[in-house]
């Protein structure tokens, strides 16, 4: 074959034999600023396929026209690591017969590969690619940086149609994806809209309980023992985490720690501490902002890593298994320390584990930053509306009213409270939050089960179910 | 312990839910500068609500009323003084005279609520050329009076000119104040800085407030809070030789001497009592948190 | 006269703050709520507006109430406000 290339997207899903019932798949790199899944799915509605099952790594509130699918019945099943609150709301509110299937980042490489998910129909969008398919997320007006959430799509779905803005010749140089995997090329106009591609960060908080949160956080790193040379750490792209990761540096810097590698989702901030010499290595599975893209491009030591090697759980070891420190968030927290980060404390589903369970699984410390009560809701419960990381990985949360160390940990706290940090009991976070809240009226459940978190093992770890109209 | 004291404007209750978590030793709740003529009445109820119904950890909490020539001043106090506040900051004291005025009124009031007369205290914000001439007068103007407070936005107005980052043209005051409050056994508490997004200029003006025997300062930025924490707490150097100073006294006492020397250095009353200051500071530095001073 | 005379309001719809709005009311208080924590927080929210409309001798007025998030105190100081206002004081 000379090339691989498809004039039309249409043709394109035509010769890879796509039809009712089957499974289509996509990555996220694209963000809030992809048009890919949008222009598939509405390719296959106007060609009158029916019952698919999307499994999309997440999703985007630009992903809305799903809920339009789904309703006409071109979509029948969702599975997914994120859903954000646009299209959550939808689901919570009962629009699918079928529950969504939740899995975490590294539970979703892992499924495809051990057949329990298998694709048929695996959509790559790629910032460039050559004729034959040899394709990546570094360069193009698309960039995207990383791609590799795309992977284990690419290497096991029965079909791959790459999707391009961006031709190149043959052969495509810096390439992520090798054509070995690849079955057919389409060009079109856009994959995305660039503004919204790398939308993924936030920048560091100026919110000053944030801001003391971020520096205990980075206090209870430096005592717990962890912080030496060597060291490993992955934040969250939310505002506190950010922080945390720029007292981190100060703290490395002003120590002269040489640590080993950084992971994530990468954002500008980790690239600086690289450059500033804190790191030996960035691995990135996910880049936020055009610095990480700009950096992973350039620097060698910025390096991209599959979904499967980020995190899976089936793999021999994944990175996650080798990481010192990862910072998290959550909406809510229990007395037993599992965290709920798909649900509102309404029962809404607004986000998904990403690779929350997975960091949390595999960290030697997993910390938890989040203010004590957001708009009069304790952050603490009894029970967490939905677990999403089970209690036993998640070793320490830290309030502005204090830090609660999971009990299994004795000798960190120990080692905490010795440094002097407000170490204070899980319970007596409750309390504390309910002494200034109140105490909060468990809105009812609802009947019907909208969704499952399936967990890294493959087991159901929850069930959410829709939510019960609150009269507004 | 005050080192830092932190305006908060008393009719936002996002923030002052949050005040007590911001790491300052003492937070202003604010009925004047910070709330508008038509918020005054919803503002004061809000202040005495937080007061009487919100637990402020580890902070005290002045309030801040308005000003003499306003209509607002007897009001904030009927609503606040029944509650005790830690202190009261009056604005605008002129004169010794002002201050007879305030604390009449609140011992009406102390009376009327049954509550031990001479309990609130006042720290007068001292914001005029008159008032800066007048600290000494106003600092011994009544027994209420436990600290004088520089308000340098307000005062750089009255002397008309510019209020600036260096701060020259608020130096007179500052010693002033500062050599007057000592002299009425009162304590002294700085001038705001005037740049929010300067990370580092607040560690310079801190400094020199301190170095000028300044008890403490304040704030208007959550940001500038650990800065002001830091540089008013006792080094380790100043801890040690604060015990240095108690072990030699001890060691003296039990040798029946009377005159004690340190380094070749005369120990008098005034070094003492500073010793003792700092050993308070440090303790109870080690009780609280762990300091954000890291 | 401890009624209501005259519309009046308190608060604002920042995040932890409530609007308390009140009006004149033929027969009694008719409360309307809206609320980012309603299911959570509903009951307690209106069992607080009424203590305090009890408390200043209210007995007749139409509330609307917007609330944010804010705690009890916060949720009392307003509906004061706009009581003490609602009276022309």
């Amino acid at each position: 074959m000379s090339n691989k290339c498809v004039k039309t997207l249409r043709e394109a899903i035509e010769l890879s034999g796509l039809k009712d019932g089957m499974t289509v798949s996509f990555h996220h790199h694209l963000r809030n600023g992809d048009y890919v899944l949008n222009m598939v799915m509405e390719e296959a509605a106007a060609m009158n396929i029916r019952g698919l099952t999307v499994n999309a790594s997440s999703l985007f509130d630009a992903h809305l026209p799903l809920i339009g699918h789904v309703k006409s019945g071109v979509v029948r099943k969702i599975q997914t690591d994120y859903m954000s609150g646009a299209i959550g709301r939808f689901i919570s509110e009962g629009v699918m017969e079928e529950p969504v299937e939740f899995r975490t980042h590294g539970g979703r490489p892992s499924a495809i590969e051990l057949g329990c998910t298998p694709i048929d129909v695996a959509f790559i969008a790629a910032p460039a690619s050559d004729p034959m398919g040899n394709c990546t997320g570094k360069y193009g007006k698309s960039a995207c940086g990383s791609l590799g959430y795309a992977y284990p799509d690419a290497m096991n779905a029965k079909k791959v149609i790459v999707i391009t803005d961006n031709l190149m010749p043959y052969p495509l140089p810096d390439w992520s994806i090798p054509e070995t995997y690849v079955d057919f090329v389409v060009e079109v106009e856009a994959i995305g809209d660039p503004k919204g591609i790398v939308s993924g960060t936030t920048k560091i908080t100026r919110d000053p309980i944030g801001l003391i949160m971020a520096a205990d956080a980075a206090r209870v790193i430096k005592h717990s023992g962890l912080l030496k040379d060597g060291f490993s750490f992955q934040t969250g792209a939310g505002g506190a985490s950010l922080a945390a990761a720029k007292f981190l540096k100060d703290i490395m810097l002003k120590e002269k720690i040489k640590g080993s590698f950084g992971l994530g989702g990468i954002t500008g901030y980790m690239v600086e501490m690289l450059n500033a010499g804190c790191f030996e290595s960035l691995l990135d599975v996910q880049c936020f902002d055009l610095d990480a893209v700009e950096s992973l491009r350039s620097n060698p030591r910025h390096q991209e890593i599959s979904a499967t090697r980020y995190a899976s759980p089936s793999a021999r070891s994944a990175v996650v298994d080798s990481l010192d420190v990862v910072i998290l968030g959550a909406t809510e927290i229990d007395t037993g320390f599992n965290v709920n980060v798909h649900t509102d404390s309404n029962g809404y589903i607004m986000g998904g584990s990403g690779g929350h369970s997975d960091t949390a699984a595999g960290a030697k410390l997993s910390m938890i930053i989040a203010p004590l009560s957001r708009a009069r809701l304790p952050i603490v419960t009894d029970r967490v509306t939905c677990i999403s990381t089970p209690g036993k990985d998640i070793d320490v949360v830290v309030t502005q009213k204090g830090i609660a160390v999971n009990p299994k940990n004795k000798e960190l706290r120990d080692r905490l409270t010795q440094a002097g940090l407000p170490i204070v009991d899980i319970h007596e976070l409750k309390r504390i939050a309910e002494r200034i809240t109140g105490v909060p009226r468990k809105p009812e459940k609802g009947g019907r089960p909208v969704a499952k978190v399936i967990g890294r093992d493959g087991t159901l770890l929850d069930t959410i179910c829709s939510v019960s109209d609150s009269g507004f | 312990m005050r080192r830092s004291l932190l305006f908060l404007p008393g009719n936002t209750p996002n923030i002052i839910i949050n005040g007590d978590a911001l790491g300052a030793d003492a937070v202003i709740l604010d009925l004047e500068d910070a709330v508008p003529p038509s918020e005054k009445d919803a503002a004061r109820i809000l202040v005495r609500n937080a007061i009487s119904l919100m637990k402020f950890e580890n902070c005290e909490v002045i309030v801040r009323i308005n000003s003499l020539d306003t209509d607002y001043w007897k009001s904030d106090l009927d609503e606040i003084v029944p509650l005790k506040p830690d202190l009261i900051m009056p604005p605008k004291i002129s004169c010794a005279d002002d201050v007879s005025i305030i604390d009449s009124y609140i011992a009406e009031l102390e009376k009327e609520f049954g509550i031990e007369s001479n309990t609130v205290k006042l720290v007068p914000l001292i914001e005029t050329a008159m008032g800066v001439e007048n600290s000494f007068q106003i600092a011994t103007a009544s027994k209420r009076v436990s600290a004088l407070f520089l308000g340098g936005e307000d005062l750089t107005a009255d002397l008309r000119c510019k209020r600036t980052k260096e701060g020259n043209e608020i130096d007179y005051a500052r010693k002033r104040m500062v050599s007057a409050a000592r002299a009425a056994g009162v304590d002294a508490y700085d001038t705001p800085f005037t740049d929010v997004n300067d990370d580092e200029g607040i560690f310079a003006d801190a400094e020199y407030a301190k170095s000028l025997g300044f008890t403490g300062k304040s704030s208007i930025s959550p940001r500038h809070v650990a800065a002001i924490n830091e540089v008013f707490s006792p080094s380790q150097k100043d801890i040690d030789h604060a015990y240095e100073v108690m072990e030699a006294i001890r060691i003296a006492k039990e040798q029946g001497r009377g005159a004690i020397a340190l380094h070749g250095k005369m120990i008098d009353a005034p070094i003492v009592a500073r010793a003792q200051q700092t050993i308070a500071m440090a303790e109870e530095l080690l009780l609280m948190r762990g300091g954000r001073n890291e | 006269m401890t009624d209501i005379v005259k519309k009046a309001y308190a608060g604002t719809i920042e995040s932890s703050d409530v609007y308390v709005e009140l009006e004149p009311n033929e027969a009694g208080l008719d409360i309307r709520l809206e609320s980012v924590v309603l299911s959570q927080f509903g009951d307690a929210i209106r069992e607080a507006a009424i203590e305090v409309l009890e408390q200043f001798g209210v007995r007749n007025a139409k509330v609307k109430i917007v609330d944010r998030g804010a705690l009890d105190c916060v949720i009392r100081a307003r509906v004061e406000a706009a009581i003490k206002r609602g009276r022309g004081e």
